[in-house]
């Protein structure tokens, strides 16, 4: 288990190193440098060969390569404009708002998603079933965005129960949380009311009936154990989901987490600022990944 | 649920949104860039069935010419990502070795970065306009299907009738094509059909926070965008490009989870 916790970590660096290099040969490839970004569009000729110079983008393509790299290792993503600076302190600062949102969604979708697909699953065919599969259906097909603007228009803009704008308060996170793990709920209580429905027909759960246990503890004890495995995969395979779509709820909801600033840095044409916040989502998404395999290996005994 | 009947109405669905694709501008009761400035933010009516924006203009005009955008990224995206996902799985899972090593680090490095963060940066790239966002969601879906090939053709690579026809010296295009392809299309088309769902989120996604088409021309995401500072004088301009972009994405879903049920008893 510790050997293969240090074996995923080492393989982190190797991992970011290759996406780094693939985002440096997309970025090189492409009209306009960050010179002539900086520049601007009134910046003559010899002013924008200026600043290539100092900012090192006039020496050869390897060479730049080498330099990024080493500079990556001390720390060091390079000349930002907007921040005028090394922007890594300014994107860790806004590391704890989207782990914040991240994390209350995935709590949100095991505390729907799971009684969601139980109660689905015993009354299986009838009305609750019905407007729970349903329900699935369609937060499957809404896009995030859209559902956080209606979630704003009913309860900022109508009853005023909630503010739609920043991180201001607990009650601040209930909107981008919903909006963001709406999908997921679907999943997980798509998910589970399958596993409910296949685990009941299943002889164990005949035998637990057959002693006389009760409905309750059969489900507690028996089904709901078994279902928390494929839960945590899924969960595990939509962190790329989670980390992608919080960038767009946070630019609806003003929230200061990284994704507001990449698109920021987007919409400015900050590419060093860009590179630097993706692979910082690239780091994300193999930690998130690895507590997964983890979590994975603590709750299956067949792989411990 | 119920199987045949999601298919179907899936299918019916998409045929109705690709004859407004085909035929938006003569169905479109009013010319979906005039302006009315008299009838700004008109809430539903019966000279305006879904109202109109801030501008004036026919809100349902609008969605209807806005679906050839949406729907035409959606299949182009999904076209490409298919043919390249397709082929590397393929050359990957086929010929093994430093081939499939190649492509499968390659492969598992781009799925490392979230698939809306690729598609975003790449946007920042290559520019935000239609290109710009069918390269990026191209690029964004094609690890994810060369994985799938490639396991489905190490599946079948194994298979009596394969191994067969490399028996008989058979050459490589033609076993791919003619005997490993054909049984995994159903894969690759269920996959398809789900990405193309996918690929109108990311689409009006990006629309939405102006990375992708830009305004005046009618895309489902940039209206939302539009109408996001607007929600409280007139929500509707909002709720109905939103509608518009669920239900493509509903009869997507509906038309893949369908075929899936019908062609792969496994899943």
């Amino acid at each position: 288990m510790i050997g293969l916790i240090l074996w995923r970590l080492a393989l982190v660096p190797l991992t970011v190193l290759g996406v780094v290099t693939i985002l440096f040969v997309i970025f090189k490839s492409v009209p306009g440098d960050e010179a002539t970004m900086i520049a601007g569009a009134t910046a003559t000729q010899a002013e924008i060969d200026n600043l290539r110079h100092q900012l090192g983008l006039d020496r050869p393509l390897p060479v730049q390569y080498a330099d990024h790299i080493v500079r990556l290792l001390h720390g060091d993503l390079g000349y930002s404009a907007t921040f005028r600076a090394n922007p890594l302190p300014r994107i860790l600062e806004r590391v704890p708002a989207t782990l914040l949102l991240t994390a209350a969604a995935i709590a949100l979708t095991v505390a729907a998603g799971i009684p969601a697909g139980i109660l689905a699953a015993a009354f299986q065919h009838r009305w609750p079933d019905v407007t729970v599969s349903a329900g699935v259906v369609a937060l499957l097909a809404v896009p995030n965005f859209w559902l956080g603007m209606m979630l704003i228009a009913l309860f900022s803009v109508q009853l005023h129960w909630l503010p739609s704008l920043g991180l201001t308060g607990p009650a601040s996170l209930v909107m981008p949380a919903i909006a963001l793990a709406a999908r997921l709920i679907a999943l997980v209580g798509r998910l589970m009311r399958g596993i409910v429905i296949e685990e009941q027909r299943k002889d164990y759960v005949r035998t637990a009936y057959a002693k006389g246990l009760a409905r309750k503890r059969v489900l507690y004890r028996h089904v709901l154990r078994n279902a928390l495995i494929p839960i945590v995969t899924v969960i595990g395979l939509q962190t790329g989901y989670l980390l992608g779509g919080s960038v767009v709820v946070e630019r609806l909801f003003a929230w200061p987490g990284i994704g507001d600033l990449l698109l920021t840095a987007v919409g400015l044409r900050d590419y060093t600022l860009v590179q630097g916040i993706t692979v910082l989502f690239v780091i994300g998404f193999l930690l998130i990944n690895l507590l997964v395999e983890v979590l994975y290996r603590l709750i299956n005994p067949r792989l411990r | 649920m119920n199987a045949p009947l999601f298919l179907s109405a899936g299918a019916t669905l998409l045929l109705a949104f690709l004859l407004l694709a085909l035929f938006g501008h003569a169905i479109a009761p009013y010319d979906p860039a005039a302006q009315d400035l008299l009838a700004m933010f008109d809430p539903p009516s019966a000279d305006h069935w879904l109202g109109t924006d801030e501008i004036g203009r026919d809100m349902l005009s609008r969605v209807i010419v806005g679906t050839r955008i949406t729907l035409a990224i959606a299949c182009a995206s999904v076209l490409f990502a298919g043919t390249a996902g397709v082929a590397l799985g393929l050359i990957a899972g086929h010929f093994g070795g430093a081939t499939d090593r190649i492509i499968t680090v390659a492969t598992d490095l781009l799925m490392t970065v979230p698939s809306l963060v690729l598609t975003i940066a790449m946007v920042a790239a290559i520019g935000a306009n239609a290109v710009g966002l069918v390269t990026a969601i191209t690029v964004s879906f094609i690890p994810s299907l060369a994985r799938l090939v490639r396991a489905r053709v190490l599946e079948l690579r194994e298979l009596d009738y394969v191994e067969a026809a490399r028996a008989v010296g058979m050459r490589h295009p033609r076993i791919l094509l003619r005997h490993i392809l054909p049984n995994a299309v159903s894969v690759i088309v269920i996959e398809l059909s789900l990405m193309a769902g996918q690929a109108v989120l990311v689409g009006t996604a990006l629309g939405f926070l102006g990375l992708g088409v830009q305004p005046p021309a009618p895309e489902w995401g940039a209206m939302l965008g539009a109408s996001r500072q607007y929600l409280e004088v007139a929500p509707h301009v909002a709720i109905i490009p939103g509608l518009a972009v669920s239900l493509l994405v509903l009869a997507f879903n509906l038309f893949g989870d369908g075929l899936r049920d019908r062609l792969d008893p496994t899943q």
